[in-house]
């Protein structure tokens, strides 16, 4: 066991799997020399090569596409898009061509790869850098879409998914990669990539998030222990495949809700949270569900930031509001 | 100090070479050339041709008797596509696919009751056998390149014997996805053709409004490898060309580009109606100079071909269309689990329950 962040725990991640596996290779932009913009592949250069670790042009859909044809000439590409909102220069090779490689070829070629993204606000980045487009990718049937919150689960998911048979759109909360430590076990582990977990239990209302949203409401929930509420917090972490069981269940036990998303709010994947649970919880539910997510609204330059990503004082201020219902 | 400055000399560019050549329309050798296939192999391609044209008529009619869907005939481009596939060793080259090029993916091993299915709709047209060396058929216009030069790339990495050539047209290379493949087919020296078959048009637009390039081979330079334009009507020089490129590849010196140019002598699919854009006249310029009669007269100078061979063929071909046809239509229509099979390793959880919610509604109408 080691203290680490999630950037140090998905490095040790790649780096292990690198090691145990030299079919394993790592591409994108700067990811050599420079380590990647936040240093996610520091250290992988020196210790695989070039052949292995590939600073790729600047052209985010070869990136993607040539990543496919490596995984089917039969390596185990890990490519990194320096920020989601940059994969939209690549979403048809992920959409249509990578999701559906085993579809259309009836099994014979499996897209066997992982995108892994920085996504979500709170960097005070330029332009496009921060958008939270995890809910498009959630159509392309035959893409499994997950994101972990915590440096365990960070590092054990992505072992998970570069040995998942079917390809991997693995995104990592930008503020959360230096956030916080956690104990992350050394050498191989992996984690399921598609369970939801129930992180903390509560019983009067159910906190639904991915990604840097989990601590968002772990904050609201110590807050809300302090007006004697007890908050169960699930972590979703695969959005898809989704796992209705888990997060129907946590609901059932407390008939409230709250999904929180940084994504603006129409068509977020919160809406697809909502619809399921509104129908398969239906009678365990006291309350309306509310949603705590971004307003609709291209995301805007960081110094009107703070008023656009979810904040822990509204998502207290939801569960108030579900509390009230009657 | 006023006036205008002295124009900047730009460089020079020279004259684009003319297409390759190796045989002309009415069947001649050029004079010093040498037919890089022998006579044997010439036929095999010629029958291949052939079979393809013949395919080809079959599909159209079938299709406006509701019995064939939409698809792409290859008609005119028959020594483009033809000449190409010749090239490749199928037991150690790839091909990526666009979808235009049925002769080449029964060269290469594709069962042709597989494309009829493909084209019937049936999700069983998307098998590939094992060992067969292709990508499935792409209709995402040139999206299937950055697969070619991946695939070409990795086995460059794992040091595997081989080459990958992918097809594409004029229009698919005004797309963001063939340059984007070029830059890094450039980069890393992929054993990868890029083969363009300019046919003249991408559905209705021609080629004058796709690219303001001189010939669309000229681009390969700026990506850092040769470009080449061959005469696509011409069996032996598409050969010749694209032998070249792939045993070049094979021997790690890199990509090629090469622009066949060809022309469609059909619509772009069963559901285009050509006579909108096309005028008949340009269509029949193009008939003097179809590839399958070029390669008759060619054989048929070196006493090679004549009535009887033609019709011999043609009665061939014929009786393995049929074999297809009754094999394809025999195969049962898809069912409910067809819906959801290969979308991952394994169904997940939601696509169970949708899977049964389908089959116990088929089972309340069956019962209705």
């Amino acid at each position: 066991m080691a203290l680490m962040n999630m950037l140090e725990a998905i490095r040790d991640a790649m780096g292990t799997a690198m090691s145990a596996d030299n079919k394993v290779m790592v591409l994108g932009q700067d990811v050599g020399r420079l380590g990647g913009i936040f240093r996610a592949t520091d250290g992988l250069l020196a210790k695989f090569g070039e052949k292995r670790v590939v600073d790729m042009p600047l052209a985010e859909g070869v990136i993607v596409g040539s990543a496919l044809g490596l995984a089917i000439s039969g390596l185990k590409p890990i490519a990194e898009i320096q920020f989601l909102g940059f994969a939209e220069q690549a979403f048809h090779q992920i959409a249509q061509q990578v999701a559906r490689m085993r579809y259309r070829s009836r099994g014979r070629f499996a897209a066997s790869l992982v995108i892994r993204a920085p996504f979500g606000g709170g960097g005070r980045t330029p332009e496009l850098h921060s958008d939270a487009i995890e809910a498009l990718f959630t159509q392309a049937q035959g893409l499994k879409v997950i994101a972990p919150s915590d440096p365990h689960d960070a590092k054990g998911m992505l072992l998970r998914a570069i040995q998942d048979p079917d390809p991997v759109l693995f995104c990592e909360p930008l503020r959360g990669y230096r956030l916080a430590r956690g104990e992350v076990p050394s050498g191989p582990y992996e984690v399921d990539i598609d369970k939801a977990r129930v992180v903390r239990e509560g019983k009067d209302v159910t906190l639904i998030a991915w990604s840097a949203a989990v601590n968002l409401a772990l904050q609201a929930a110590d807050i809300l222990l302090t007006e004697a509420i007890e908050a169960t917090v699930v972590d979703v972490r695969s959005l898809l495949p989704l796992d209705v069981d888990t997060l129907v269940a946590a609901v059932q036990r407390t008939g409230r809700c709250v999904v929180i998303h940084e994504a603006p709010l129409t068509a977020g994947f919160g809406a697809e949270i909502v619809a399921t649970v509104a129908k398969e919880a239906f009678y365990s539910l006291e309350a309306p569900i509310e949603r705590v997510t971004a307003p609709d609204a291209p995301y805007p330059l960081s110094a009107a930031e703070p008023m656009f990503i979810p904040s822990v004082e509204r998502v207290v201020a939801a569960v108030r509001q579900t509390l009230e219902a009657q | 100090m006023s006036g205008t400055p002295p124009e900047a000399q730009f460089p020079y560019r020279g004259d684009p070479i003319p297409p390759l050549r190796f045989l002309e329309p009415n069947g001649a050798l050029l004079e010093g050339s040498v037919s890089p296939l022998d006579d044997e192999q010439i036929l095999s391609a010629l029958r291949l041709m052939m079979f393809s044209r013949a395919f080809d008529q079959r599909g159209i009619s079938l299709h406006r008797q509701g019995r064939f869907g939409t698809f792409s005939p290859v008609m005119g481009q028959e020594a483009s596509v033809v000449g190409s596939a010749f090239a490749l060793d199928p037991s150690r080259d790839w091909i990526v696919p666009q979808y235009r090029e049925l002769p080449a993916l029964l060269h290469h091993g594709l069962p042709l009751e597989n494309f009829i299915l493909y084209f019937n709709g049936h999700p069983a047209g998307g098998t590939i056998p094992d060992g067969v060396r292709l990508l499935p058929i792409q209709i995402s216009l040139a999206a299937q390149l950055p697969h070619a030069v991946g695939l070409a790339w990795g086995l460059q990495l794992q040091s595997i014997d081989g080459a990958v050539l992918t097809y594409f047209g004029d229009g698919a290379s005004s797309e963001g996805d063939f340059h984007e493949a070029c830059n890094l087919a450039g980069v890393v020296k992929a054993p990868v053709v890029f083969f363009l078959q300019n046919n003249g048009w991408a559905i209705s637009t021609p080629r004058a409004k796709q690219s303001g390039a001189r010939t669309l081979a000229e681009r390969a330079p700026g990506y850092g490898f040769d470009g080449v334009v061959v005469d696509g009507n011409d069996l032996l020089a598409v050969y010749a060309v694209t032998r070249t490129a792939v045993d070049r590849a094979r021997q790690g010196r890199g990509p090629t580009l090469i622009e066949s140019q060809t022309y469609r002598l059909g619509a772009h699919n069963t559901s285009d109606d050509q006579t909108r854009y096309v005028a008949p006249d340009v269509v029949n310029t193009w008939k003097e100079f179809d590839p399958i009669l070029r390669v008759q007269r060619y054989l048929a100078a070196r006493g090679r071909w004549n009535e009887d061979a033609a019709s011999n063929f043609q009665s061939e071909i014929s009786g393995v269309i049929d074999q297809a046809l009754i094999a394809a239509n025999s195969v049962p229509p898809p069912t409910g689990a067809e819906l959801f099979k290969h979308t991952y390793a394994e169904l997940t959880e939601r696509q169970v329950r949708q899977l049964r919610a389908h089959a116990s509604s088929a089972k309340l109408r069956e019962t209705a």
